[in-house]
């Protein structure tokens, strides 16, 4: 029977990773990831877990370690966050490159400096296009069960590549939620063992990750780029797979509100759950507003999304992250590429908020609504609670 | 398809693996050369430093006791004209 407990999300991830019977977990703790490895490293010393924990002396040794262990055939787990990832960067396109499933929590959280470890989605938007499918969760529950399906969606032979769980930090991974665990047999089911379709053998000697010339280069790139886009089908159909054995639903991009609602929040993690109580209230008091959350950010779900926003003709969209210097955030600023040239498309509000940890409110969000409903934002982005002289 | 390109995206192997084995033989890195070495069978003493020293390892020792360039290789770099004890090799301009 599948049983329902308290836990702290962190410990929830580390788990999931349990029981999706990880081989190997190459990993270096940094705050707010620390107590998912810690964990793991618990449960493999204790016997728990059948694998094994290589401690590495960093975030780039994690993730090149893993990519070694990925090339033998063997399931493959790291996390980190921040400045962890930021030293990761090198590793992160060769990884996918090389088409290893390696499957990666990060615990989002703003890149340095100052010096901060809390909460935005800074990290992960740096490292962007590095060609891994980038998933985000919002609950214990979400985290959890995701970190489950991200091992069946990275290691599926139409797919076969590295997987990264974003989960926000602290905001998410320290949170102490009830989150169900399914039966071990239950998992068992739903994601067999890791088969490879190529590894390091010496009875079968492959150079994986050879030097590209002009001639390649450019093959090898469009290759990887069509593995990450022909991954989203992957990604529907192990998620609807999810819902149909574990009987919770989750989609590439959500919707809730008002239906129908010409103004739309929208929101990628965790921020997304307080935009929801909003949305909430100020459709209890007559507001025309809805909201919709990208859960998929690459692949982007285009034709999701379009068909989430139709009929809205405003979207107020969040992001995490500043682009300085850039058009506007990461999140509007793939928006506008996606309704360029559409004559139907909806305005694109968009504000940067919550950036190393501030918090944004409930009522905050009503605020937004009305400066964006009363045409307050003027300027193509705004930095939203920023303390100004001006 | 593209002349600059050496197979279609769909063609390479999974993460552009190279799967044949001892393959890289047939990358010719002469074709780099615009410097050739040429010998002075006069000046050479046969002791074999420019074998050790050349980074292809294209030089090897002949049945008449000389040390010798395979062409296909050699990628024109000059170090066994610098190293040589005897300046028995100078690098001249590769006829096309
Ligand atoms: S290093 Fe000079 S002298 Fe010695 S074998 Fe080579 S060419 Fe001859
Ligand atoms: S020029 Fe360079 S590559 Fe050619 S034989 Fe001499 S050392 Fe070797």
């Amino acid at each position: 029977m599948a049983k329902r407990v308290g836990l702290e999300v962190s410990l929830a991830v580390a788990d999931a990773v349990k029981m999706s019977k990880a081989e190997v977990v190459s990993a270096y703790p940094i705050t707010p990831q620390t107590h998912i490895v810690e964990e793991l490293s618990h449960f493999v010393a204790n016997g728990e877990l059948d694998a094994a924990f290589i401690p590495v002396e960093s975030e780039h040794s994690a993730m090149s370690a893993a990519m070694g262990s990925a090339a033998t055939g063997a399931r493959t787990y790291t996390a980190t966050s921040s400045q962890g990832l930021a030293l990761m960067n090198e590793m992160l396109p060769i990884a996918s490159a090389m088409r290893l499933p390696i499957v990666m929590t990060i615990a989002n959280r703003s890149l340095s400096g100052p010096i901060s470890i809390w909460n935005d989605h800074s990290d992960i938007m740096s490292i962007r296009d590095v060609g891994w499918v980038q998933i985000f969760v919002e609950n214990g529950q979400e985290a959890f069960d995701i970190s489950v399906c991200a091992f069946k969606i990275a290691e599926d032979h139409r797919v076969l590549l590295p997987m990264g769980v974003n989960m926000d930090g602290f905001m998410l991974s320290h949170m102490i939620e009830p989150v169900e665990f399914p039966d071990q047999s239950d998992i068992d089911d739903f994601l067999p063992g890791f088969t490879a379709k190529m590894i390091l053998d010496p009875a079968e000697p492959v150079t994986m990750g050879p030097v590209g010339v002009p001639e390649v280069y450019m093959e090898a790139k469009v290759q990887c780029e069509q593995a990450l886009i022909n991954s989203k089908p992957v990604v529907k159909e192990v998620l609807d797979g999810f819902a149909a054995k574990f009987g919770r639903q989750y989609n590439l991009v959500e919707t809730n509100g008002k239906e129908g609602a010409k103004t739309l929040f929208v929101t990628m993690g965790s921020l997304g759950e307080t935009v929801m109580t909003s949305v909430d209230e100020m459709n209890a008091d007559g507001k025309d507003v809805g909201q919709v959350r990208i859960r998929l950010w690459r692949p982007f779900p285009q034709e999701e999304f379009l068909a989430a926003v139709k009929g809205a003709d405003k979207l107020i969209v969040l992001d995490r992250a500043l682009s300085p210097g850039g058009v506007r955030g990461p999140v509007a600023s793939e928006l506008a590429s996606l309704f360029h040239g559409q004559a139907d498309a909806p305005e694109i509000v968009n504000v940067v908020a919550g950036l190393g940890g501030r918090d944004v409110s409930v009522d905050e969000f009503k605020e937004i609504y009305e400066t964006a409903q009363s045409g307050g934002f003027k300027d193509a982005y705004t930095v939203w609670g920023v303390m100004s002289n001006a | 398809m593209s002349a600059k390109a050496l197979m279609a995206w769909q063609d390479l192997a999974l993460g552009t693996a190279i799967c044949e084995p001892g393959s890289a033989a047939k990358l010719k890195t002469g074709d780099w050369r615009s410097m050739a070495p040429s010998l002075d069978e006069e000046k050479c003493i046969q002791c074999g430093i420019c074998l050790i020293l050349c980074p292809e390892f294209c030089i090897s020792e002949h049945d008449d006791g000389f040390f010798r360039p395979d062409y296909d290789y050699c990628k024109g770099c000059g170090i066994c004209a610098n190293e040589c004890p005897k300046d028995a090799i100078t690098m001249g301009r590769e006829e096309k």
